[in-house]
Parts: structure tokens; sequence; C-alpha cells
């Protein structure tokens, strides 16, 4: 495949990764944090840990829009879901994760809910133009690279007319998340997190470009490499961290310059501050209220906010008190750390959002990486 | 298979959701806590696609029923008719059987097109032609518009086994290697291309067709040292890999690098989101055989019209968590796991 397998030749890993190992210096170790869920997916599918040396440690980071989205969000889709008059319509990632009450979307469904599953925010807008009697709700998730396409669906409805068409907008913010994320205090149960560096964002850094990823090389001393979801963009992200680490620079790099262009894309990014202004404060899995850290629709399109239209108040809802989901969206655990971790969650039976997403961390370490971390059957049945 | 499933089915208040007809685990825990508690024996039990009994006249006898709901019902290389075929077909040579008789049981939808009923029992009846079985039975069912979806196919099949011949998915050994006969993902990628909300376009065909001339020329060649035979439908290699592995009670490792998968079937679940190995096939099949025989079978099965590409793609080793390990083209290592909830349904 053209423009695919290149960035996922074995011989080139193989270079990189001796590379890697004659780079790092054996009196130290090294950690850094992939913000994306995208690279987490790519790591354990494609086994690069197995090429890293010991001293490399990857922390998964909390990039993977199914699992910050706190289970009240998900709560109010299913409520609006269950009103006669709406078809909610949704990526399939979401349909699994656990709501309050033992619920998930697709439970709803199976019990009448009329729910359907898109690719793409288009697919919204076909379905209500051929359901004009029925409210048709986007439910909107997802950091800098899915928000344009929001925003395109909002304008073709405004071009259309569509007046059965809404949005349930749960964008979030990437760079508000990182930092979030160094400047959380250590607790008495998680220790410190000491990450060094990070693999920087691939299709968000697309839109948003190198700049907003400046902060954290100027003011934290922190080097950013901006790399694409391939692996070998990944291991090759990790050799130009260890280089700045080595050489005791902060830079913001980028290594996907096939597709990451410094500014930006300007057309994006003007859409969606024409559709988008900053919420006050949005609640996150794993980092709680992080304010200025997500996005609602401005006045001006204030007809296709579902949460106006139907009047949507989100109500708190706790997680499962043994999900480590927090901990682990925040790094300082990992998934095998989790009691509940494979014992009674797993994919098909998700306890916590980690473990839907493909992008999650323990989904992630369940599907692909597990053997590492081998259980017997009495360890599991300890455990829980 | 009770080992992996972690928690018990909701009984009391759960519904019927699309996972539990996915083919993975939500599916076989369906199976395991509904239907073998109510029907539960020796046979059944084995946890075949099939099952072989003797006959009270003498010989060894295969029977297996399926139920095909593909949509959309006319799709590239195929349709529901040669489908109910082939797949039934397919069930019984996985055993090494012979296949002979086949049922056809319809449920139409009010309304639907006769000419398209007409099309696809000729399809249905071409295709059992051409495997070499006979459609004996039947049944026809119309149901009100809105409570199917254009028309449902369940077929049941017999077949008779070779005096000797034993394949079973608990036969897999340490040691034995593993065999595909050719390319993966082709009849899933070909449904998903066809369907109206996924705008992609391929020339790829859906590999739908009958294997139990390969399966003859496969038994021929390797006869005692075949341990298994499954066709890696619904949840593709992966999910059958793993059903292999717990049935076995072994592991398996496996060789990206020597999977064969279409360029273009890459390219498209590249697209999607998908693992090729994760998606259905209608005419391949995955072989265990025991290492001595691996290298002759494999020739053997190149030699026949649907075993062109065929494969050693790894080998099963010890493993008390019956994991399947890849050794990926990048160079690490993974699992392949069973696929966790819908992927795609009525893909066949």
């Amino acid at each position: 495949m053209k423009y695919v397998d290149e960035y996922r030749d074995g011989d080139k890993a193989r270079d990189i990764a001796a590379a890697i190992a004659a780079e790092v210096r054996p009196d130290r170790s090294y950690a850094f944090m992939e913000f994306c869920g995208g690279h987490t997916h790519a790591i354990s599918r494609y086994g690069i840990e197995d090429l890293l040396p010991a001293n490399v440690r990857m922390i998964h980071g909390p990039g993977c829009p199914v699992c910050v989205l706190p289970i009240g969000r998900i709560d109010d889709a299913i409520r609006l879901a269950k009103r006669p008059e709406v078809t909610l319509c949704t990526y399939a990632d979401l349909m699994r994760v656990p709501a309050s009450g033992g619920l998930s979307l697709m439970k709803a469904k199976a019990a009448g809910a009329d729910i359907r599953m898109v690719y793409s925010s288009l697919d919204a807008i076909r379905i209500a133009e051929a359901n004009p009697e029925r409210q048709v709700v986007f439910f909107a998730i997802g950091f800098e690279t899915t928000t344009p396409p929001t925003a395109v669906a909002l304008k073709a409805a405004e071009a259309k007319g569509l007046e059965n068409f809404s949005i349930y907008c749960n964008h979030v913010l990437t760079p508000v998340a990182m930092r979030a994320i160094l400047d959380m205090p250590p607790t008495p149960d998680e220790p410190p997190i000491a990450i060094e560096g990070f693999v920087g964002p691939s299709h968000v850094s697309t839109i948003i470009g190198m700049e907003p990823y400046e902060v954290f090389a100027r003011d934290y001393r922190k080097p950013v490499v901006i790399a694409g979801f391939e692996p070998l963009d990944v291991m090759y992200a990790i050799l130009m961290l260890v280089r700045q680490v080595n050489e005791q620079r902060a830079e913001v790099e980028n290594q996907y310059i096939r597709a990451v262009r410094a500014d930006g894309n300007r057309v994006a990014i003007d859409l969606c501050d024409e559709v988008f202004e900053l919420r006050d404060s949005f609640e996150w899995r794993g980092l709680g209220a992080v304010p200025k850290s997500a996005l609602k629709l401005r006045d001006a399109f204030a007809f296709y906010d579902a949460e106006r239209r139907f009047a949507i108040e989100t109500q708190p809802a706790e997680d499962n008190p043994a999900c480590e989901c927090g901990a682990i969206l925040r790094g300082q655990k990992k998934p095998a750390d989790c009691r509940l971790f494979g014992s009674v969650c797993t994919p098909e039976t998700p306890t916590g959002a980690c473990m839907v997403s493909s992008e999650g961390a323990c989904a992630a370490h369940w599907t692909y990486g597990r053997f590492r971390t081998r259980q017997t059957g009495a360890d599991l049945r300890r455990r829980a | 298979m009770s080992k992996t499933f972690r928690r018990k089915l909701d009984l009391k208040n759960g519904r019927v959701d699309m996972s539990h007809g996915a083919g993975g685990r939500a599916m076989a825990e369906l199976i395991s806590s509904i239907f073998k508690d109510a029907f539960g024996n020796e046979l059944l039990d084995q946890g075949n696609d099939q099952a072989s009994f003797p006959t009270p006249a003498g010989g060894r006898m295969v029977m297996t029923t399926d139920g095909y709901v593909v949509s959309p019902i006319f799709f590239p290389g195929g349709d529901i008719g040669s489908l109910a075929v082939h797949g039934t077909v397919n069930d019984l040579a996985m055993a090494g059987a012979k296949p002979l008789y086949l049922s056809a049981s319809y449920i139409i939808e009010e309304g639907f097109p006769l000419g398209d009923l007409k099309r696809i029992a000729e399809s249905m009846g071409a295709a059992a032609k051409a495997a070499g079985v006979t459609i004996v039975t039947g049944d026809t069912k119309v149901v009100e518009r809105g409570k199917a979806d254009g028309v449902f196919i369940s077929t049941a099949g017999v077949g008779v086994v070779p005096d000797g011949l034993v394949l079973s998915g608990d036969r897999a050994r340490p040691g034995d290697k593993v065999i595909v006969s050719g390319s993966m993902g082709d009849h899933g990628v070909a449904i998903m291309s066809s369907r109206e909300n996924l705008t992609f376009e391929t020339e790829i065909l859906s590999d739908s067709a009958a294997l139990n001339g390969l399966v003859e020329a496969m038994v021929a060649e390797a006869g005692p040292h075949l341990r298994l035979m499954r066709d890696p439908t619904r949840g593709g290699l992966a999910a059958t890999l793993n059903e292999l592995a717990h049935q076995s009670g072994v592991g398996f490792r496996i060789v990206e690098d020597r999977i064969p998968i279409k360029r273009q079937v890459a390219a498209a679940c590249e697209l999607l989101g998908l693992d090729p190995l994760n998606v259905a096939n209608e005419g391949k099949l995955v072989a265990v055989v025991a290492p001595e025989a691996a290298d002759g079978l494999v020739e053997a099965m190149r030699a026949h019209p649907l075993g062109t590409d065929a494969a050693i793609i790894g080998e099963t080793v010890e493993d008390d968590q019956h994991f399947v390990q890849m050794t990926t083209g990048f160079g690490g290592g993974r699992i392949v796991d069973w696929l966790a909830g819908e992927q795609l349904p009525r893909i066949c």
C-alpha cells in the first residue's frame, strides 16, 4: 500500500531501534508521554515496546476522546436518545462506553432508542434530510481533528435550512489537557509522573500547527516531537526525543513534515473560530474540571445547539470507584496496575472507558499486549 | 471456553444487543449460557461448526445448519443464495466430510420482488450443482412488511466422512503447523464496499466459494496428519484461531508477513480502521497439520484453484492462556485477539 507500507518497514524499524539503543545513555532512564490514543494504539499494535531499550519508557496519555468523556455526558446522550422524537447519531466507539445504571448507548439501542452509528458528521446531515419528522442530534466528540468536520456539518445544515438537526458538542482541546497533566500536583497514593518529553499529536497538529506546543518547550522545558501515527513515525520521534534530552534541548520539532505545517490549517482554524467558543470549564475523566479546555457553539449558532434545544443539564456521575481509568489517563498507572483489568473489565464487559476505545490504553494493552503481563487464573481470581 | 468470560449474562433485565451476533466473545457467552444450558449434549459441547456422529447403518455422518441475513442481498462476487450453499457446504467440508444434501428455508418479507427471489433461487441452484450437493427439502414463510429485511435463508446440510478421518477443533498439538488457504478479508471488504453508507470503491469480489473440492485434495495428500480445519468466517482469522486455541488448549504463534492479504483489502481496511484479521471470509480455510506433512500439504493446496495462495503462517505452541501471538511485520510482538463488540452486522 503506497504511502503506508513505507512507514511500517521492519528493516527501517530495526535501523532506528539500533540508533536509539546506541544513543540512550545507560546510566539513566527516559520517560516520554505519547499524548494521543492513536500513538498508543500504534505502539501496541506493532509491538514497538519490543524494539525499545529497557530504559526508555512510554507513558500513555489522555488523548483518547472516548476515554476522557465523563459518564455524565454519556448519560445525557442516552437521555436524549430515549426521547421519542430523537435520532441520535454517534461514532461507533461510543456505543459500548459504560454509563450510569449499567446502561450504554448500545443497550439503549437494544431497548428501542433510535441510535445510528455514523462514520462522518455529514452522514448525520443525510439522515436529517431523509427523516424530516425526526430530531437528528449529532453526538460530537473529539479533539481538534474532529472539530472542523462538526463545523462543516453545522454549516451544511444551515445552508440546507435543516431545522431538525442539532449538535451535542463535546469537543475538547489538546494543549490545555497537556498542560493540565504537567500542572497536576502529586497525591499521596499516586506517584508524580516525570514526563521528560512528549510525542506530540499527529492529526491534531495538522489542524493547529506547531505554535500551541511552544509553551511546553519554553515554560516547562519539555521537548515535543510531533509525530505521524505510523510505527516508524513513532520510533523516529522517540529517537528525536532521546537526542533532545541528551543534548539538554527543549524544542518543538516536527517529525510529521509530510502532513503538519508550522501554522496548521488556516481554513479549518478560522471555521472553528467562527462556529465555536471556549467553555468556562469542562469535566474530563481523569483530569477533573479543566478551565477553558472545551468548546461550545457560539450564540450565533444557538439554534443548532442540542444543549439549548433540549435544555440539557449534565448531572455529575461517579466512575466505578475501583476503576483506575483516571490514574491511567493521567499516566500515573499502567493498565495492568488496575485490579479490574482483565478480571471484570474486558473489551466485552468494560468497566471504564479506557477499555472501550481502540485508542484507550487498557483496550490497547488487552488487545495487543497482555502477553507481556501474563497472569495466571489464580492471579485474576485473587484480584477480582 | 468459560475461562474467557468474566461476567455473567444478565438474564433478568438484559436484552440481546448487536454484539451477541458479532461472532466474538459476547456471542460465545450467549451460546454458552443460553443454548448450551438448554440443549446440552456431548456432540454440541464439542463446539465445532458441525456435529459428526456414527449412523446406525455404519460409517460417520456430519450435520450442520446456518442462517444467512447478509445485507446487501446481492454483493460483488455473490449473493445470499450462493452464500447459503457455500457456507453450509464449507461447514460440512471442515470436518473432512463429503457434503451430500442440503435443505433450504426461506423467510421472505412481504413486498419482496419476485424477480429477485427467482434470481436468488437460481444462483442457489447453480452453486449447489457446482459444489456437487443436492437441495432436497425446503420451507417457505412470508412475514409482514417491516418484520424482516428482504429475505433471510437458512440451510442445513449433511455429509459423510471417510472412514478413519477425524478432524475436530480440539486436536491441535504443540508443534503443529497452521496453514491458510488464501488471502484474508476479501468477503468482508466486498460487503462493506457495497453498503450504502460507506462510500468507497474497490474491485474486490467476495471469495464466497465451496471448499469441498479443495478439502478432498487436502485429505488425499495429508489424510491422518490433518488435525483440524475451520473456515474463518465472521470474526475472521483472529476469531477462528482464538476459538481453536481454547478448544485445543494450546496457543498459536503466527507471523504477520506470511499471511496473504490483497493490497486492495489492506487499503480498504486501513481506510475504515479495521484489522484484516478480523474481517470475514467465505471461501477460505485454516488447517492445522502435523509438521512433517505441512510442506506437502501446502503444495497440494496450491495445485487447486481455491488454494493457489496457500501458506504456512505459523505454528501451535504450548500456552495455558491460549494466546494467539503474532510477530508483526514491524518486528515487534502482539496478540491477535477476538474483536470486541460489533464490527459489521449482517456480513453473512
